[in-house]
């Protein structure tokens, strides 16, 4: 029986203290770290990996004809660095159908990987696009079955040929739910107000580009762990396109 | 930072651990390993943590502080300030309160909104409610709505500790006319034309950086107050109930009440 060479990444608070250990103390901690890490072979993550997770802001809204999926564009390690300025948080699944994360990057890229494959295959069994609802279910299927290990959520949207444009938001724990907008992501609660009084059903394109854009802005204004570009992605029966709005070209609001 | 520690067999362990000058046995004997995993897959390592404290027989407002997780807001605009604030007060689970009046008069035309915790709250209020007062004799006037805000700070400051205070001072004086200080948890004062405070303040960030116009009337505040209250109310599940508003200007102190059907309404989803 051997180990395989592993690393465990240990929080800082840890590694503080275990700096400042000698002899008996230091062996207990290894002993600790080492029970940890074969526990971490069971059911629960004791994850003390604080990997590169998309502090951010997510939101989806239905307009008439099409969905608008966007996000900002900030990857951050820890609380205060920065790991990427521009990162893409629009995963498209399908054709139609785009998906974007909140939490953990690791965990929402190999889901998502995960799903885009099952939805392809299912796609050539049927001989059809796929329903968006089938893209949302995958998801859901695996966040729930898995729930003890994942830490992502996600919001599936896109148009298909039966039901037009929907949007499904899959929480953390694996539940799925339809919602003709929807924001998540850590800089979400500081736009729920927002999106909460200016939102209205069948509105145009336009005005649900301003919309979006300009609750990201508020978004990325207020929390330090959103920032960067705005990625707007407009689904419709006809096309899909991606919008891009630099930092420069972001609405302004009265403290600026 | 990172640290880490590779387990590489067993000898990476052992030569850690032979740093430590602890003995260990010949590489290659794998008996520690076996022994220590059956020993140790059985118990609960260090960090495990316990998700739920209390159990069903006791209902949870009994342990619980009574707190008033809220939402309060002041806004100045020429001429005086509005202030608001909705009116639940929580322990636990448990609605305390569900009509209080979070805006407390600290001087004749200077409020102060209180969130965070009931007790110190109401504490620290009757604290500077007195030394303002002793102060307004002592100096024959109205006293600056900016002395009352830092009466509140160097309490907040100097018990930071054993405080869970945070606090919106709001009012009129002659001097500057009507002014808004915030004194969040940690004891900071600073002036601001809007301050939201309170748990539910953060659903409203946004609708308040996009909707404040410097400039604004007497009825435009109390229109974008009453709203953004109502917001932070629906989403916020330690905020609800009325929402109570008050105006302070020269002429002096008008207060409101909004009931539950007569909020503002937005389209639900």
């Amino acid at each position: 029986m051997r180990l395989a060479n592993t690393s465990v990444a240990v929080s800082d608070e840890r590694a503080h203290t275990a700096q400042s250990l000698s002899g008996d103390a230091y062996a207990t901690f290894i002993h600790d770290l080492y029970v940890e890490f074969l526990i971490m072979d069971s059911h629960h993550s004791y994850s003390q990996v604080k990997g590169v997770s998309t502090g951010t802001t997510i939101l989806a809204v239905k307009f008439n004809g099409g969905v608008i999926i966007g996000s900002d564009s900030r990857a951050s390690m820890g609380e205060s660095y920065v790991s990427s300025k521009t990162i893409n948080k629009l995963i498209q699944v399908h054709d139609r159908i785009f998906c974007c994360i909140a939490g953990s990057l690791a965990d929402a890229q190999a889901v998502t990987k995960m799903a885009k494959f099952q939805l392809s295959f299912h796609s050539i069994q049927m001989e059809s696009p796929p329903l968006v609802k089938a893209a949302a279910s995958i998801m859901r299927e695996l966040c729930y079955n898995n729930k003890e290990e994942l830490q992502a959520g996600f919001i599936t949207a896109g148009w298909d040929r039966k039901k037009g444009p929907q949007i499904y938001v899959v929480s953390l724990g694996g539940m799925l739910l339809s919602q003709p907008y929807t924001i998540g992501g850590s800089g979400s609660t500081y736009i729920y107000g927002y999106v909460d009084a200016k939102f209205k059903p069948d509105m145009s394109l336009e005005e649900a580009t301003q919309f979006s854009t300009n609750a990201l802005a508020l978004a990325m204004g207020r929390d330090n762990v959103s920032g960067g570009v705005v990625h707007l992605v407009v689904i419709t029966e006809a096309e899909v396109k991606h919008v891009v709005v630099p930092g420069n070209k972001l609405p302004k609001f009265h403290d600026e | 930072m990172h640290f880490t520690v590779v387990f590489s067999g067993l000898s990476g362990v052992c030569d850690r651990l032979r740093q430590a000058r602890v003995r260990t046995p010949a590489a290659g004997s794998f008996s520690n390993v076996v022994s220590v995993k059956m020993a140790t897959v059985l118990q609960f390592p260090a960090s495990v943590s316990t998700f739920n404290n209390y159990n069903d027989l006791y209902p949870d407002w009994t342990q619980r502080e009574v707190s008033t997780g809220t939402t309060i807001m002041a806004v100045e605009f020429e001429g005086g300030v509005v202030i608001g604030a909705d009116s639940r007060t929580t322990t636990g689970a448990y609605i305390a309160n569900r009509v209080t009046d979070k805006l407390t008069p600290i001087h004749e035309r200077i409020f102060c909104c209180r969130s965070g915790s009931a007790a110190d709250t109401q504490a620290i209020a009757d604290a500077v409610t007195y030394q303002l007062g002793f102060h307004s004799i002592e100096l024959d006037e109205a006293p600056l709505v900016q002395t009352a805000a830092s009466l509140f700070r160097e309490m907040c400051y100097r018990y930071r500790e054993e405080l869970m205070a945070g606090i919106i001072v709001a009012g009129w004086d002659p001097r500057r006319g009507g002014q808004v200080y915030t004194v969040p948890v940690g004891g900071m004062m600073t002036r601001q034309p809007v301050s939201v405070g309170g748990s539910g303040s953060s659903y409203i960030y946004g609708y308040v950086d996009s909707n404040y116009r410097a400039g604004m009337s007497k009825e435009e505040c109390l229109k974008f107050t009453a709203e953004a209250l109502t917001l932070a109310m629906e989403r916020d599940g330690s905020s609800g109930g009325v929402v109570r508003l008050a105006v302070i200007s020269e002429q002096g102190v008008e207060r409101q009440v909004i009931l539950g059907n007569q909020l503002p309404k937005f389209s639900t989803v």
